[in-house]
């Protein structure tokens, strides 16, 4: 009887999945974003800093837009699914510091899932992570020192890593307890892979321009939706 | 002449009050910096003994909070010198125990400072700039106790100061101490300016702190500013510590025109209220300064270290006004 229920369990897995199909989009930015702010008059303090930006120093990238407007750095996630973590079974994600930046700034990982920080600069930072419903660290990383791997437990967006030693050092962590997200990238968009059939509700958050909402109904196929972000 | 006077004490105990107040000012970079986490581990620094740490690798962050804990020892060693010393050639029981007091205080400062960042306990940064605060008056009345005057007062003919003007600068200088309070929580928010303008606030005399109100304060704040959203806790926090500065800028004017008329323009308490209004006047000075520069790290330090200066010469001036008023102390 138990081999027959497990046998059952997991043709009905191995059919979710094969009936499971990607949900795509493209996020795009309509209007002008406000300017973003040199780094300048903190990084020219740092000799460090001086001696990797040789006066070309990099900016906020709060808002991330291509020629046509496609719009990076967007969260976008399936709202109210039920918790199913794949977590621990999945790739690593990477952060690296690397010109006294975090890079990329905007990602997003499960519960579970282990993020590793590399430190690819020629000198010291600390990494501090800074969760509201996750257990608060910060730890010494040296250059040339072993990665630091992190593991959150509850979900949360937007997650705050920073690096105290150079305070405009921000990158941002989502943490879901499904698998079923993803961030746009610098062509603006997205696939969330292996959604199940069924409708759900899409919900695509940017850090500054907020969040958009839609209801999708995914088939065997797939499904696609866009967001339009608007500068006010 | 009172022949207990030891310069040599005396000189040392200015000494370790001028390096407390330094302290203070440094203590005020590390947060001016937001440089407070910028070395996750005590005592050791990255791993190092905090004595030996590569002066190569004092970098952002690290050079303010890692000076800081080197002051902090100097000032530490300099306390428990200063209290063996007291205990041993000081005659006066009473200062025995008040080395003692600052010896114990510097300690407990020491590890609140070690648990805020081993703990992550960012919220003790409050109770480590209060302790600093206390320990400062200390240290400066530990100073006042062993001079020459406090010795030869005990012997001298001194004009007394009258009860209701003791008392005006003893509450003046508690308030004093209470708005330190507000301005360390103020400053362990993290957020950036909570209203970034003055002298009115977000255009008008009392700002609004609705939740609508507070998400146009955040969605406008200016191009590139990283910390916390502010919140309505922030802002209010913030009038809060306006308010108080206008009680305690009257409080020091009345105080000085009040010492001015009972003592005498010449007299040295009423010359000492009178730098005392110069010093709230700059305060305030500061303080929109503070504002207009979005906080720029050096103008915001120098308003940390005058207002530690305006809570220190009040708590002088009651310890002297005091002094010259009772017939006997212990001596």
């Amino acid at each position: 009887m138990k081999k027959s229920l497990l046998l059952l369990s997991s043709v009905v897995c191995a059919w979710q999945l094969a009936c499971a199909g990607d949900l795509t989009g493209v996020i795009t930015l309509k209007g002008t974003p406000p300017a973003e702010a040199s780094f300048a008059s903190k990084m020219q303090d740092d000799p460090n800093c001086v001696a990797i930006y040789a006066g070309k120093y990099p900016t906020t990238h709060f808002y991330v837009a291509g020629a046509n407007g496609e719009l990076a750095d967007v969260v976008v996630y399936l709202k109210g699914v039920p918790s199913a973590s794949t977590g621990a079974s999945a790739a690593p994600a990477t952060m690296d510091q690397k010109g006294a930046l975090y890079t990329p700034q905007i990602l997003a990982v499960q519960t579970g899932q282990k993020l590793i920080v590399k430190n690819s600069d020629t000198f010291i930072h600390n990494v501090h992570a800074m969760p509201a419903a996750n257990p608060e660290s910060n730890q010494v990383q040296m250059n040339g020192g072993p990665d630091l791997t992190y593991t959150f437990d509850k979900p949360e967006m937007f997650l705050k890593f920073k690096c105290d030693v150079h305070p405009w050092m921000f990158a941002w962590v989502s943490v879901f307890d499904h698998p079923y997200f993803a961030v746009s990238g610098a062509d603006g968009k997205f696939t969330i892979k292996n959604v199940p059939p069924g409708k759900y509700t899409l919900e695509a958050n940017h850090r500054k321009l907020g969040i958009q909402t839609a209801e999708v109904e995914v088939k065997a196929d797939g499904a696609a939706q866009n967001f339009t972000f608007e500068v006010k | 002449m009172n022949n207990n006077y030891r310069p040599a004490l005396f000189w040392f105990a200015v000494l370790n009050a001028v390096a407390t107040f330094l302290l203070i000012g440094l203590g005020g970079l590390v947060t001016s910096h937001e440089a407070g986490m910028s070395v996750p581990d005590w005592p050791t620094t990255y791993g190092y003994n905090m004595f030996l740490f590569p002066v190569d690798k004092w970098i952002g962050g690290i050079f303010y909070e890692h000076s800081h804990r080197l002051l902090a020892s100097l000032v530490g060693l300099q306390t428990t010198i200063l209290a063996v010393w007291l205990w041993l050639k000081d005659a006066r029981k009473w200062l025995h125990w008040l080395g003692i007091a600052a010896f114990l205080l510097v300690i407990a400062q020491g590890v609140l400072g070690g648990l805020r960042v081993r703990w992550q306990l960012d919220w003790l940064g409050v109770p480590h700039g209060a302790v600093a605060q206390t320990f400062l008056v200390l240290t400066a009345a530990i100073a006042l106790f062993t001079s020459r005057w406090w010795h030869q007062s005990a012997a001298s003919r001194l004009v007394p100061v009258p009860r209701g003007l003791r008392s005006h600068i003893l509450w003046v200088t508690i308030l004093i101490f209470l708005q330190l309070l507000i301005a360390a929580t103020m400053r362990h928010q993290h957020a950036g300016l909570a209203i970034t303008d003055f002298p009115l606030a977000y255009g008008k005399l009392w700002p609004d702190t609705s939740p609508t109100a507070i998400a146009h304060y955040n969605a406008t704040r200016p191009p590139g500013t990283i910390g916390n959203p502010i919140t309505a806790f922030q802002v209010e926090l913030q009038m809060a510590h306006r308010l108080v500065a206008y009680v305690i800028f009257l409080g020091v004017a009345a105080a000085a025109m009040l010492a001015r008329k009972k003592l005498g323009g010449g007299d040295a308490l009423a010359k000492l209220a009178l730098a005392w209004l110069g010093l709230l006047t700059m305060q305030i000075l500061l303080g929109a300064a503070t504002i207009w520069y979005n906080k720029a790290a050096d103008v915001t330090t120098l308003h940390v270290m005058v207002g530690a200066s305006a809570l220190l010469t009040g708590a002088l001036w009651y310890l002297v006004a005091s002094r010259r008023t009772t017939a006997t102390l212990p001596t």
